[in-house]
């Protein structure tokens, strides 16, 4: 069994810490686990309504109405859900609605299902291509800093955020038990 | 069958505080031919994104009412987004589909609904409070009752025709669709 170590389950928290203190009020996702423990803590969170979609592609109509409703909203998302929305994110884009999307990798880095490999080879090039400015993070000292630079420059200056958590971080998935 | 340009502007008489959104093509046309509004938002694009983007405003605005109106190929193109709502039960959100039964903006080709695909009985699968179809102008004073005191989630299949309607374009600078209608919600 995989035993996650202090650093590695601290820095869902710590994203959590940043939702918190730039007060976003929606969370939408597809059930990911990579971000089961972001999930749990937003869902816990009585701040945060917490959004469980069909498709990512939804998230991106959830995060424009919530804008419009005055409120702020992320998105959670595996890089495969990137290529699910690349067509509704032109309404980000369209009319300058600021988002933040943390977005774990698959298809890199010890990746076993090569399936995964052609959509997480190009979602940060997708992600540039959709308008969005993205960081990569590769391990958890890193988590701090970057989500919060992202959420601030997302919601200061009405921008698309997306943050790749890189599978070295999220840590390779376990097929055998 | 309705006629929609009819049907939207007695839906939207009276409108009071009420939310809009209008997918894009038609329903934009017809919301816009109702009278322009600053509390529509108007979509030129985002097909299949109508609904959520009324779940984001209904949860985000709980002490409004919320009216997104989607045509027949556009909430097919987000049929998921029923599920999503039925999970969410947003209590004042109504869902106005203008089903034609056909795609207006790109010739005329027959959709699902065409083919017997009911919105109505899906809507209810999908846990909504109330689901039903119009397609009597006489019904559309009770569509509107529903619109500002229905208990929802709430979708409304209104069978329109599908003749050709001339066009009404509103503004189309998504920013300043956006940013006029957060003015007018959250006037400073």
């Amino acid at each position: 069994m995989h035993s996650p170590t202090t650093i590695e389950t601290s820095w869902p928290d710590a994203i959590h810490a940043h939702f918190r203190r730039v007060g976003i009020r929606q969370v939408g996702y597809v059930p990911d686990a990579g971000h089961s423990r972001l999930i749990t803590l937003c869902k816990d969170d009585p701040q945060i309504a917490d959004v469980v979609l069909t498709t990512e592609e939804e998230g991106v109509g959830l995060v424009a109405g919530a804008a419009l409703g005055g409120q702020r909203a992320a998105l959670l998302m595996q890089s495969s859900g990137v290529g699910n929305c690349i067509n509704m994110f032109s309404l980000l884009r369209n009319c300058g609605f600021g988002c933040v999307i943390l977005v774990t990798m698959r298809g890199e880095f010890g990746e076993f299902n090569p399936w995964q490999v052609p959509m997480g080879s190009i979602t940060e090039e997708v992600l540039r291509l959709s308008g969005f400015l993205t960081y990569r993070i590769e391990s958890a000292d890193m988590v701090d800093d970057i989500v919060g630079a992202g959420c601030d420059m997302a919601f200061d200056g009405n921008l698309q955020v997306a943050i790749l958590l890189s599978q070295r971080l999220i840590g390779r998935k376990q097929w055998t038990k | 069958m309705l006629e929609r340009r009819d049907f939207v502007r007695q839906l939207l008489i009276d409108r009071g505080d009420l939310l809009v959104v209008p997918g894009l093509g038609s329903a934009t046309y017809d919301v816009a031919a109702a009278g322009d509004h600053p509390l529509n938002f108007y979509l030129w694009g985002a097909m299949g994104g109508t609904a959520m983007i009324g779940l984001g405003l209904a949860l985000a605005r709980p002490d409004r009412r919320v009216l997104a109106m989607p045509g027949d190929g556009d909430l097919l193109m987000g049929f998921g987004s029923l599920a999503t709502i039925g999970v969410k039960q947003p209590k004042n959100l109504v869902i106005v589909v203008l089903d034609n039964a056909h795609y207006g903006e790109t010739g005329m080709q027959p959709s699902h609904t065409k083919a017997g695909i009911d919105l109505v009985t899906a809507a209810l699968a999908c846990r909504f409070r109330e689901a039903r179809a119009v397609s009597r102008i006489e019904e559309a004073a009770d569509v509107r009752k529903l619109l500002h005191a229905g208990e929802g989630p709430i979708l409304v299949n209104a069978r329109i025709g599908a003749e050709d309607t001339p066009r009404v374009l509103p503004l189309r600078d998504g920013h300043a669709i956006k940013q006029r209608f957060i003015e007018a919600l959250n006037p400073a």
